[in-house]
């Protein structure tokens, strides 16, 4: 076990050298001048110049990378082109709210998920396996600008039970995580549908039904534990999805994440935050990850083994 | 000989501006907590390096400069300075402090802090956007080319008093000093900043910054120590930011916020505007703004003026005022109403499809020909370019549209030979100050017709240019009325060469709650958009 979490943070470091690079690549490949973006209109060519100096961009591209790695290395994600400032520290700021709406999101998914799941799997072919398998394909189709729109205006607006808007409360967080979770909890309710399918259809369980078990422990003890590797590992997905930002829903409930910070990074060509945030996302996807493939051992005793 | 200026009268007179209504119908009320709301995050404080036009009126409020405006006006009045004086020749600006004017840390303003604020700001590792304004200064291509770091045309001979010796006169001096870059900032308190002073401003403003929580919000508090009485009106302010328009706009029908400063969306605009409170609740205001479509002069067929003359009576600019639900006016030349010089005789170019197709004809191009016009990808400006595709295509000119994210058309109008058209939309010219000059240089002179320039019509017209560093020259408040004129024929001269189509005039559209008092040019003011000095609760 040890040696398998000690391999995949060496992949991790490779990963995110690799991501680094080819984002490195594709920004500095862009068209989009950021001396230029910075200088704003009214800027002489000197001013362009002397900002370019400043800000390294005239080194060549492997020299500007190269620094930037040793920046990494020490912890120094370098400073922000247009607000002039540690992106360590913007990227910080935002990680409080961005780890509450993803904790969140992911409990309301996985709850929405599971319980609708395995009704569906226990109604297979029945109306109430039909009405939650549509559900879900409703779910996991609509825009979440649409979802979130609806839910801030008949929860906030019209019955004023939330906030509309902002981070700091328990109420604050309800109705971003909602969207995120009735989004979210279509995929979960799919996959527990058809895996529970599968475990039901075992052997082991015509055997504890033979026993002549309660169907309750048959479900949740004997069946549920069985079923829910594939949803482990989805949960490792979401994590470094979520890490990444939610753009929309955070621009709807104005909530602090990292989304919004990179999505004003990428209008303003502000780089360094543009990679801080994609390195940040991307250890989180990684991490996510190997979090699901640690868990998953300690869950079913028959990977273990391997 | 020194001329002896004496504070608010002449400089006012001077410049012969066009007078406003009374923003005072209303007397204000002091006191009050309000909320305003903003989409994105603010990106710093730091006067040498805020540039855009949300922190650009937050800068106004937390700094002082020796020069400022009356609050919904294009009016320049001395702020931080009592009075000044001119020398005839326009090359020494002498400068007198107001004394007690303290820093909001406590300590006195003096001479030596304008002094290095605004070498701070001319300093190449500032990497301020706002150098070049100060290029008149003695001195400045050492400290911009790193060779010194002090402004030799900058003296401070006591704490009161200071003096700039100009290379050249510019007439547009007073306005330079009235502009966010000149803010006067305490050494002490940048360098204990370590870099980080737009996060943690110190100034002598009307207000103060209290809490910044980063991606959340920002409140601004009442500076007690103003230096003038009765000033600002609120309390406090609280910036909440990461606020989508549309939340920003419900939220504000409920109580909760007092100024949508992202305006009213498109979607909403009639909607909100045909409601009871409707009219209470837009602001819709003048700004010293004009969009246009360049012509690059550089491209064939764009190089022949018969060719940009035909495509400026082919736009049907009322019709896209309708796209825009009439939040514009259709504009005849480069120059915006709001601006000293704009003609109002002037009639330009009139919409006329039958005279284009004629002229297009006379040009050779009687079948027309095919361009592309580019333009910044955020609605409206891809409606509004197609409606110019459309226009072109009724006179036979078959446009591709390519719309794009900012920086990239930015990149591509700034590269020789790249974009035949584009539509400013979005990134269109808004004055940094209100002088003709301001609407010239970087767009329509030959020094922005460079590589990475804004001058997208690639024009150079070098007698109009000869033309513009003469009207500069006339720095003698005296003759200001004779300058603005001066400035005013060459924009009208240009349209003779037209580089541009000038297409309309945008105004800028502020939501406000029922209780926020004040007429509508505090809240859309020509020089800092929300003035935040003057905007005052209801008693």
């Amino acid at each position: 076990m040890v040696f398998l979490i000690l391999r995949r943070l060496g992949q991790t470091a490779l990963i995110l050298l690799g991501v680094a690079a080819i984002t490195f690549l594709l920004l500095y490949a862009l068209p989009a001048d950021p001396a230029r973006m910075i200088a704003g209109r009214s800027a002489t060519a000197q001013t362009v110049a002397n900002i370019r100096t400043q800000l390294g961009l005239d080194q060549p591209l492997l020299t500007q990378f190269w620094t930037y790695l040793q920046g990494i290395v020490q912890g120094n994600l370098g400073r922000s082109y247009a607000q002039k400032t540690d992106v360590g520290a913007l990227i910080a700021a935002r990680l409080p709210a961005t780890l509450v709406l993803m904790a969140a999101g992911i409990c309301v998914e996985v709850v929405l998920g599971v319980i609708f799941g395995v009704i569906a799997a226990l109604k297979r072919g029945g109306m109430v396996d039909r009405v939650v398998m549509m559900a879900s394909f409703v779910g996991v189709s609509a825009p979440q600008f649409v979802v979130a729109l609806l839910l801030l205006y008949v929860f906030a607006v019209t019955l004023g039970w939330f906030p509309m808007s902002g981070f700091g409360s328990a109420a604050h967080v309800v109705l971003p995580a909602a969207t995120l979770g009735i989004l979210g909890a279509g995929w979960y309710a799919r996959m527990v549908r058809s895996a529970m399918i599968d475990v039901l259809n075992q052997d082991y369980v015509r055997t504890a039904r033979a026993k002549g078990l309660s169907s309750a422990r048959i479900v949740f003890r004997h069946a549920l534990p069985n079923a829910l590797l594939p949803i482990i590992a989805m949960i490792g997905i979401d994590i470094g999805q979520f890490m990444g930002g939610v753009v929309v829903v955070e621009a709807v409930y104005g909530w602090p994440g990292i989304g919004q910070l990179a999505w004003q990074a990428i209008q303003q060509v502000d780089i360094p935050i543009i990679m801080g945030v994609t390195l940040v996302s991307a250890l989180a996807i990684v991490l996510g990850n190997l979090l699901a493939d640690v868990i998953a051992p300690l869950i079913d005793p028959r990977i273990r083994g391997r | 000989m020194l001329k002896r200026w004496l504070k608010y009268t002449t400089v006012a007179t001077a410049l012969a501006l066009t007078p406003l209504p009374s923003f005072a119908q209303s007397a204000p009320a002091q006191g009050g907590d309000i909320v305003i709301t903003y989409k994105d995050d603010i990106a710093t404080l730091d006067p040498a390096i805020g540039y855009d036009w949300v922190n650009w009126s937050m800068i106004k409020s937390l700094y002082s400069r020796l020069m400022d405006y009356t609050p919904g006006t294009p009016d320049l009045v001395p702020s931080l300075a009592e009075s000044f004086d001119v020398s005839s020749d326009g090359l020494t600006y002498t400068f007198k402090l107001r004394k007690g004017v303290k820093f909001s840390n406590g300590r006195d303003v003096v001479a030596s802090d304008v002094k290095y604020s605004i070498e701070r700001a001319v300093d190449p590792k500032t990497q301020g956007p706002g150098a070049g304004f100060f290029g008149a200064i003695a001195g400045f291509e050492d400290v911009s080319g790193g060779k010194a770091t002090t402004l030799s045309g900058i003296e401070t001979p006591d704490d009161g008093t200071v003096i700039f010796k100009l290379s050249r006169p510019d007439a547009t001096f007073l306005h330079v000093l009235a502009i966010n870059f000149a803010s006067v900032v305490p050494r002490e308190a940048v360098e204990a900043a370590g870099g980080d002073f737009g996060k943690k401003p110190v100034g002598s403003g009307t207000f103060v910054l209290k809490e910044w929580t980063i991606g959340q919000r920002l409140v601004f508090e009442r500076n007690k120590n103003y230096f003038v009485k009765d000033m600002p009106h609120v309390d406090s302010f609280t910036v909440e930011v990461g606020q989508e328009p549309l939340v920003a706009l419900l939220r504000l029908q409920k109580g909760e916020v007092d100024i949508a400063g992202d305006g009213v969306p498109p979607a909403k605009f009639l909607e909100i505007k045909n409601s009871p409170d409707g009219a209470n609740i837009i602001v819709d205001g003048e700004q010293l703004h004009t969009g246009y479509v360049t012509l690059n002069t550089k491209v064939a067929p764009f190089d022949d003026v018969k060719v940009r003359q035909a495509l400026n009576m082919a736009i049907n600019k009322e019709r896209i005022t309708r796209i825009l639900n009439g939040r514009a006016t259709a504009a005849n030349q480069p120059l915006p109403p709001l601006m000293p010089g704009y003609d109002k005789g002037f009639t330009g170019y009139a919409y006329d499809v039958a005279k284009a197709k004629a002229l297009l004809a006379e040009a050779g191009y009687a079948d027309g020909f095919e361009t592309v016009l580019y333009s910044t990808n955020t609605d409206p400006q891809p409606r509004i370019a197609q409606a110019i595709q459309q226009d072109l295509a009724a006179v036979g000119v078959k446009a591709e549209v390519r719309a794009l994210a900012q920086s990239n058309v930015i990149a591509a109008g700034g590269t020789e030979g790249e974009a035949p058209m584009i539509w400013s939309g979005g990134m269109a010219w808004i004055a940094d100050f209100p002088d003709a000059s301001n609407f010239y240089g970087p767009i329509l002179g030959c020094a922005g017709a460079v590589p990475g320039g804004w001058n997208w019509s690639w024009y150079c017209n070098k007698e109009l240019d000869a033309r513009a560093i003469a009207a500069d020259a006339m720095s003698d408040p005296k003759i200001a009325a004779e300058r603005t004129a001066a400035w005013g024929s060459i924009f009208t001269d240009i349209m003779k060469d037209a580089p541009w189509i000038p297409v309309i005039n945008e105004r800028r559209v502020v939501a406000k709650s029922l209780r926020m008092g004040g007429e509508g040019n505090i809240y859309v003011d020509p020089t800092r958009v929300i003035n935040y000095d003057a905007i005052f609760v209801k008693p």
